[in-house]
């Protein structure tokens, strides 16, 4: 039997080569340049920093993230050091990650359209390999309102500011609580987004401690993430690719190789990792990684290409 | 989701069955529920309405925190008494391991609580276990009958020599008893600088620790980056980290 080559890992996320498509999500363990190094040495094919904003914010008292079963339900608030200091951890994250040829992904919030430009300008200046704007948290409404991703206008708007300062290929994370995500996604694509980050949290949700009958988080309400929402996020990251054809970094609750997978046939190009590192810590990179390769060497596929969409290939026989 | 099961860690409610004053700034709370726990791990405790914060467990069967009053959230809990219910999640995080037939245990101020739980596992194995139980002065001197009943020799030392003896803060004492004791194996918890110098030491006299360290946690399950020390997560890869000496 002839010997077989181990399957090609790699993607192409808007020209940034990435080793394999496991990207560490946002707002997950992405704090510190130590940390983020030690994420890419643990197997993440890219990696994001916690969001940054303008200014420092301590974000919601505890409980801020609660494993409720199917998954977690976070409202840590955006907390973060402020651009001054982020734009510090970021160039040390960078220098760490360039030899381990991990791409670095900056994620940028505000609350303004003109807050946006300005952290995405800060932020560029890095440089980071890719930019994320975060316009869909879910759990800072009170103080900023309605997210800008509920609407096409007002994420066209902030896509079309940080676009007029940014120099590396942009993301926009997308809101999974809209009714036409679509036409989100097309409206930000339009203002000169190159990719697409799908799924932030869903919801919010709440849990309710039923012995005091007190909501538990200290918020209230919280984003709902894990294995609960991934169907959603699938058909999601499905209808962005059946409408739109670019890259896509598709999350919400993927844990191992058979998910990365499906999400790669609904047409990602690259998956988030988030909520599953409370299964394995770091390591969930590289055994998620293997099983990958795993699936793709017994299958008899070469490359992540070769199945990517693949889902909508697939059509029901005509009656 | 922890293993891959669908078991939530949602905080349960205990019922609060003994308080007790040990020190001027510390109540150890006796709660009516127990755990399955190793001794340096700890708990997140809920106070519904107030805050949620990490302690590490004094015994887990039943569960039992001593607990100083240092702010907003500790004030609370110490307002609370016999029948008022908290609620927790946990244990977390990777607690000490037992090594060595010899044990030194060093307490900084309120790090005498886990060391408690481990004098106690250490002791019900039959090691021999003596504790240096330091203090700003000797009124705030932590669990040291604790320590007497659970069958260790235990030193004391103050940084105002108010226990009687030469004041002296814990490295230097803890070095001392290094020399004539000549334990197996050194456990601590205490201040970060105290921890640091005991690092230094354990370093200095190949002697394996085991350090027991405190961080601004939030989640408690390695999820948000807050308790970072290092590239390490206190609330997963510690609290406790051994140096191999």
């Amino acid at each position: 039997m002839a010997e077989q080559l181990s399957p090609d890992l790699r993607v192409n996320l808007c020209g940034v080569l990435l080793p394999n498509p496991l990207v560490l999500a946002s707002g997950i363990l992405g704090t510190t340049a130590e940390l983020m190094e030690r994420v890419a040495k643990n197997g993440a094919g890219a990696v994001t920093c916690k969001s940054c904003g303008p200014e420092p914010r301590a974000g919601h008292p505890n409980p801020t993230v609660l494993d409720w079963g199917p998954g977690l339900i976070n409202a840590v608030g955006l907390a973060n050091p402020g651009i001054d200091e982020a734009v510090e951890i970021l160039r040390e994250t960078r220098r760490r990650l360039q030899p381990l040829g991990v791409p670095l992904i900056a994620s940028v919030f505000a609350d303004s359209v003109k807050g946006f430009a300005e952290v995405t300008r800060r932020v560029c200046a890095v440089p980071p390999d890719l930019v994320e704007l975060n316009i869909s948290c879910p759990n800072v409404e009170a103080e900023f309102g309605r997210p800008f991703s509920l609407d096409p206008d007002a994420a066209a708007e902030v896509t079309r500011a940080a676009r007029a300062v940014c120099d590396r290929p942009l993301l926009v994370k997308l809101s999974p609580n809209v009714t036409d995500v679509v036409a989100i996604g097309k409206a930000v694509v339009a203002a000169g987004a190159d990719g697409l980050t799908a799924i932030n949290t869903l919801g919010p949700g709440m849990v309710i401690d039923i012995e005091s009958g007190w909501p538990i988080l200290a918020n209230r309400v919280g984003g709902v993430s894990g294995p609960a929402i991934r169907p959603i996020a699938v058909r999601i990251v499905y209808d962005l690719w059946a409408h739109l054809r670019v890259p896509i970094i598709g999350t919400g609750g993927v844990t191992c190789g058979r998910d990365v997978i499906e999400m790669i046939m609904a047409g990602a190009t690259a998956v988030g990792i988030g909520s599953a590192v409370i299964q394995g810590g770091p390591a969930v990179f590289s055994r998620i990684a293997a099983e990958v390769r795993d699936y793709l060497a017994s299958h008899g596929y070469a490359s992540l290409n070769e199945i990517r969409g693949l889902a909508h290939a697939r059509r029901h026989m005509e009656p | 989701m922890r293993d891959g099961t669908w078991n939530p860690e949602l905080p349960l409610p205990m019922t609060i069955r003994e308080v007790r004053q040990e020190t001027p700034a510390v109540r150890r709370f006796v709660l009516d529920g127990s755990l399955t726990a190793e001794p340096g791990q700890f708990i997140m405790v809920w106070l519904p309405g107030i805050d949620e914060k990490p302690f590490s467990l004094m015994n887990a069967q039943p569960v039992t925190l001593a607990v100083a009053e240092v702010g907003r959230f500790t004030r609370a809990m110490h307002q609370l008494s016999q029948g008022d219910r908290l609620w927790l999640r946990g244990p977390f995080g990777q607690g000490f391991t037992l090594e060595g037939r010899h044990l030194l245990l060093a307490a900084g101020g309120y790090g005498a609580a886990p060391l408690a739980f481990l004098a106690r596992r250490a002791r019900g194995e039959g090691r021999r276990v003596a504790v240096l139980v330091a203090a700003r002065s000797r009124q705030h001197l932590l669990l040291v009958d604790e320590f007497r009943t659970l069958g260790c020799e235990v030193y004391t030392c103050t940084d105002d020599g108010s226990d009687s003896q030469p004041p002296r803060l814990a490295p230097q004492a803890v070095e001392e008893l290094l020399t004539s004791l000549r334990p197996d194996a050194l456990y601590a918890c205490g201040p970060a600088g105290m921890l640091d110098a005991l690092e230094a030491l354990a370093r200095q006299y190949h002697l394996p620790a085991q350090l027991s360290r405190e961080a601004y946690m939030r989640c408690g399950i390695g999820v948000c980056g807050s308790c970072t020390c290092g590239d390490q997560l206190v609330c997963r890869d510690g609290p406790v980290f051994r140096i191999a000496g």
